[in-house]
């Protein structure tokens, strides 16, 4: 669709102007759309930069195989849906990330705010989603005194972290 | 507190007015948390995603008392009080829309909520009215460290606190500021100021967040970075960056009612005039004609219109709450009659 103000370019901003109750759809490109005081890049969010920064990643076909031994999520479909799957990802796939933290947020360590026990270091979190697995396994394994010692293990290890 | 009261009282961070009210709606700042040692919200499976929706009701009930807050759950919640949740930006229109166990714990002054089940185990987000960056921080990290007695959270020393989305990594914070600019659209300078918030990594989204179209030429400027600068960090930067378009939107008032206040009193007595008489009205030119109104009034052109009213119809007005005031589920056609004869009530024409 070519742009309804100039009539040249294609028309990539579509409008919906409510006028005196009435809907008026406009199609233009961007510059004629910047003529007219429309906020192009407003419509621009985070999720479409990063879906677009995932993609760029598409061709690297051997991170693609890479899976977490915790969660189960592999490298593709992470790209796919933007979201990693548990909190271990971050080290699984830290090399490919490192680029998109470093484009996102021009940084690549934290600086702020530290959680006042450090309950929560890698190793017990590890832990944790290990004694999950088992949990699991022992629950459909209709191991119930089994489930049951695990299912205190991990409410031990969640609740009671080390004062820093 | 009971669901029904809470949404048909008049929303504090839009009534109240706060610094620079006349400008700025409100500041929001919204923590992302996940609990250690479990797979993020998407990965859960449904008896996973049940266990910890009851885990995280227990520690946020404990850490705050049941007295100062009150959990909704969601799954069995009618689709028209999720919507009006998310009208009142309690809840994002991620978790109205999600299927499973999830829930909100929501503080009786409705200061804060803490989401349970969205996209990270939990979000908690303070909302506070005008220009508060440092309060509204402050406040949030007071809840943060409560929560955090209760909840061992998922954190590596090196990226921060860890969320399922790596572009909320570090702080895991966004704080915005929710701005009427309708002198800077009018004046087509608005696009300038976007060119000059992006250049310092901050977005710029419309009334409900991303993707969204800025009705009532209403916009919220919140950071992107969340790792490698602090919270204080972020919030400087934000806290730079307003009052300078505050100053423009002031500045651009001033030379519309100095070089064509004709046109500018045209505006805002027809956008009177329509909402005081209409008889079917979208909610959408509802915000534009409310944005010219409210501009009117805070300039002083248009008097004997109390402000309160004005701010409260923006939320009132939308399709969520105008069904809820009929208490009836309403068709589009049924809601734009329901929301014209609401409005003609409030503003006290016939």
């Amino acid at each position: 669709m070519l742009c309804q103000r100039c009539k040249k370019q294609p028309a990539t901003v579509h409008l919906t102007e409510i006028l005196q109750n009435e809907k008026r759809e406009r199609h233009l490109c961007e510059d004629c759309a910047r003529e007219e005081g429309v906020a192009v890049k407003a419509q621009i969010n985070l999720q479409d930069i990063l879906s677009g920064m995932l993609e760029a990643h598409h061709t690297a076909g051997k991170e693609a195989n890479l899976a977490c031994p915790d969660c189960g999520i592999t490298y593709a479909e992470f790209r796919d849906q933007g979201r990693l799957g548990c909190p271990n990802d971050y080290e699984v796939f830290a090399e490919p990330l490192k680029e998109i933290l470093e484009k996102v947020h021009g940084a690549a360590e934290h600086t702020g705010k530290l959680p006042r026990r450090a309950g929560a270091d890698l190793t017990t979190q590890r832990q944790l989603m290990q004694l999950r697995r088992q949990l699991q396994a022992a629950v459909e394994g209709e191991k119930y005194e089994e489930a049951a010692r695990l299912r205190d293990l991990i409410r031990e290890k969640e609740t009671t972290g080390e004062t820093r | 507190m009971k669901l029904d009261d809470l949404i048909l009282s008049p929303s504090p961070w839009l009534a109240l007015g706060g610094p620079q009210g006349d400008i700025v709606l409100s500041t929001r700042v919204r923590l992302a948390r996940n609990v250690a040692g479990r797979s993020f919200s998407s990965r859960l499976r449904p008896e996973e995603r049940q266990e910890l929706e009851a885990y995280l009701r227990q520690a946020v009930l404990k850490a705050l008392g049941p007295d100062h807050v009150t959990w909704f759950e969601l799954a069995d919640m009618p689709e028209i009080d999720r919507r009006c949740l998310v009208e009142r930006h309690l809840i994002s229109r991620e978790l109205a829309a999600a299927e499973g166990q999830r829930g909100v714990a929501i503080d009786a002054a409705q200061r804060f909520a803490i989401m349970a089940n969205e996209e990270d185990h939990l979000r908690l987000q303070v909302i506070f009215p005008g220009v508060q960056l440092q309060e509204a921080w402050l406040e949030a990290d007071s809840v943060d460290n409560r929560l955090e007695e209760q909840v061992t959270y998922a954190f590596s020393p090196k990226l921060g606190y860890l969320t399922a989305c790596p572009t909320n990594v570090g702080t895991a914070m966004r704080a915005s500021v929710m701005l009427h600019l309708p002198s800077l659209v009018l004046t087509k300078q608005i696009e300038k100021v976007f060119r000059a918030v992006a250049r310092m990594r901050l977005a710029v989204r419309g009334l409900y967040g991303e993707g969204t179209q800025a009705t009532g030429d209403i916009y919220q400027i919140s950071n992107q970075a969340s790792l490698g600068r602090s919270e204080e960090d972020i919030l400087k930067t934000l806290g730079a960056v307003i009052p300078q378009i505050v100053t423009y939107e002031q500045q651009a008032r001033q030379v519309l009612a100095d070089e064509s206040p004709m046109a500018l009193d045209d505006r805002i007595f027809r956008a009177w005039g329509i909402l005081t008489h209409a008889r079917t009205i979208s909610s959408d030119e509802t915000l534009a004609l409310l944005s010219a109104v409210r501009l009117g009034v805070h300039l002083g052109r248009l008097q004997g219109v109390n402000i309160g009213t004005i701010n409260d119809l923006f939320l009132l007005t939308r399709p969520g709450h105008i069904q809820k005031i009929r208490r009836a589920e309403l068709s589009e056609s049924q809601r734009d009659v329901a929301r014209a004869d609401y409005i003609r009530k409030r503003l006290g024409s016939n």
